[in-house]
């Protein structure tokens, strides 16, 4: 690992401000896939601020129809919480699906999003049930958050403060995962909101991104086989050695059928 | 520029000056000296490194030490109790020979003592999930997943 500066700020605003002064600094999370990425020399800041020692950062709220979540609360709490698994069930099921149990002690809701891992599944929850990113400057939609791989609409200096996760009337998460990493392969988000039916896709390609196609036929009839024969293009689907553009595709569907199936129970 | 990073391990509070990019478990084992934490493949799959902070295990490899900054960690060394009695979790793992040659050992007892707390009477599936992050490269898992399901019942007492 390269030396760096370490910061450790006990506010948003004070970790903003270094932030804005380090044009090669970067935010510090749970570290999960920062610090190893380092370790690698993938990433070689100049300076890290560490959002541990910040308070407001950490927690879990559920306000009538909503779930906010603290950016730097652990994948394990949000697991764990029971008010989480009252009010969003599939959300708390996707948190204690992420890596493995030391991983969500440490990881963070806040740092997967920012580092937006094709293959992470917080963003599939969070363009699935079409959650709201609150920064330190904006809110962002979900659907304009997600911009490629590895890549948000994050600003340089813009920190994650919470996410906040409208409840839905039914949904769920299934992935197939990579049985070393536990990384998904394909994730499939299905949720029923109420207003509509949104399914988001994560592992298959650059980034999360949604299924029109899905959504319509599962608008119109919420069941397994209304999406059994949709198929997504594997033009531009990832490829590796875990599993081809075309594989990638084909689970897509299956995991979507799978996801509605377990959506119903 | 060094930085100063304080914690408390094993109970004692200690402190030091350290290069920021110093790993925990670089920490733990160089500077403290606290070698039974180990490292084995570095990456953050393997978990002989898990170790706990403020009660959660957790990979030591995978974080700087000053991540662990004023937190109360406990490694594998203050587990037992003074007088040298085994912690019900170690004392399983000798009972069930849940070990072969060791190296992933300190982890896995780590791990298995925090998933424990909230597990008292795990099913085998449950420990084989909870043991994730934990490699043993000799494949001694069935005797770990036995160990851990005895240490788990000893443990809730």
């Amino acid at each position: 690992m390269h030396a760096f500066n370490y910061h450790r700020p006990s506010s948003v605003n004070d970790a903003a401000a270094l932030a804005a002064k380090q044009a090669e600094g970067k935010l510090l999370a749970g570290g999960q896939s920062l610090v190893q990425a380092m370790k690698l020399r993938l990433a070689s800041p100049s300076d890290l601020i560490d959002l541990g020692a910040i308070g407001d950062l950490k927690g879990i709220k559920v306000d009538g129809g909503s779930v906010s979540i603290g950016a730097m609360t652990r994948h394990a709490e949000v697991a764990g919480s029971a008010e989480v698994k009252k009010a969003i069930p599939a959300l708390a099921y996707l948190a204690s699906q992420i890596g493995d149990r030391q991983v969500r002690n440490m990881g963070t809701l806040g740092g997967s999003l920012a580092n937006a891992d094709p293959a992470a599944d917080y963003p599939a929850a969070v363009l699935g049930l079409g959650a709201t990113v609150v920064t330190n400057k904006r809110k962002i939609a979900a659907d304009d958050f997600f911009k490629g791989l590895y890549e948000t609409a994050l600003q340089p200096g813009e920190i994650i403060t919470q996410v906040s996760f409208p409840a839905p009337k039914r949904a769920a998460y299934v992935k197939f995962k990579n049985p070393a990493s536990r990384f998904a392969i394909v994730g499939v988000f299905v949720a029923d909101t109420g207003k509509g039916v949104r399914v988001a896709v994560t592992g298959a390609g650059p980034s999360v991104f949604r299924v029109a196609d899905m959504e319509k036929a599962l608008g119109a009839k919420f069941a397994p086989d209304a999406v059994a024969g949709i198929k997504v293009k594997a033009d531009g689907l990832n490829t590796d050695l875990h599993a081809s553009a075309e594989y990638r595709a084909h689970l897509v569907t299956v995991m979507a059928k799978r996801a509605v199936e377990a959506a119903l129970k | 520029m060094a930085v100063r990073v304080s914690m408390t391990v094993n109970g004692k509070a200690v402190s030091a000056e350290v290069e920021p990019r110093t790993l925990l478990v670089t920490f733990i084992r160089e500077h403290l000296g606290l070698t039974g934490t180990h490292v084995g493949c570095d990456t953050a799959q393997c978990g002989a490194c898990t170790i706990h902070m403020n009660g959660k295990a957790i990979k030591a490899c995978s974080m700087v030490a000053m991540q662990a900054q004023d937190a109360n960690v406990v490694t594998i060394e203050g587990v037992a109790k003074p007088d040298g009695t085994l912690h019900p979790m170690q004392a399983a793992f000798k009972e069930h020979h849940g070990l072969q040659c060791g190296f992933c050992t300190p982890g896995m007892v780590m791990n298995a003592i925090d998933f424990a707390k909230s597990h008292p009477n795990p099913s085998e599936q449950e420990v084989r999930e909870a043991l994730e992050g934990n490699l043993c490269r000799c494949t001694g898992y069935h005797n770990i997943v036995k160990a851990i399901t005895a240490g788990a019942k000893a443990m809730a007492g």
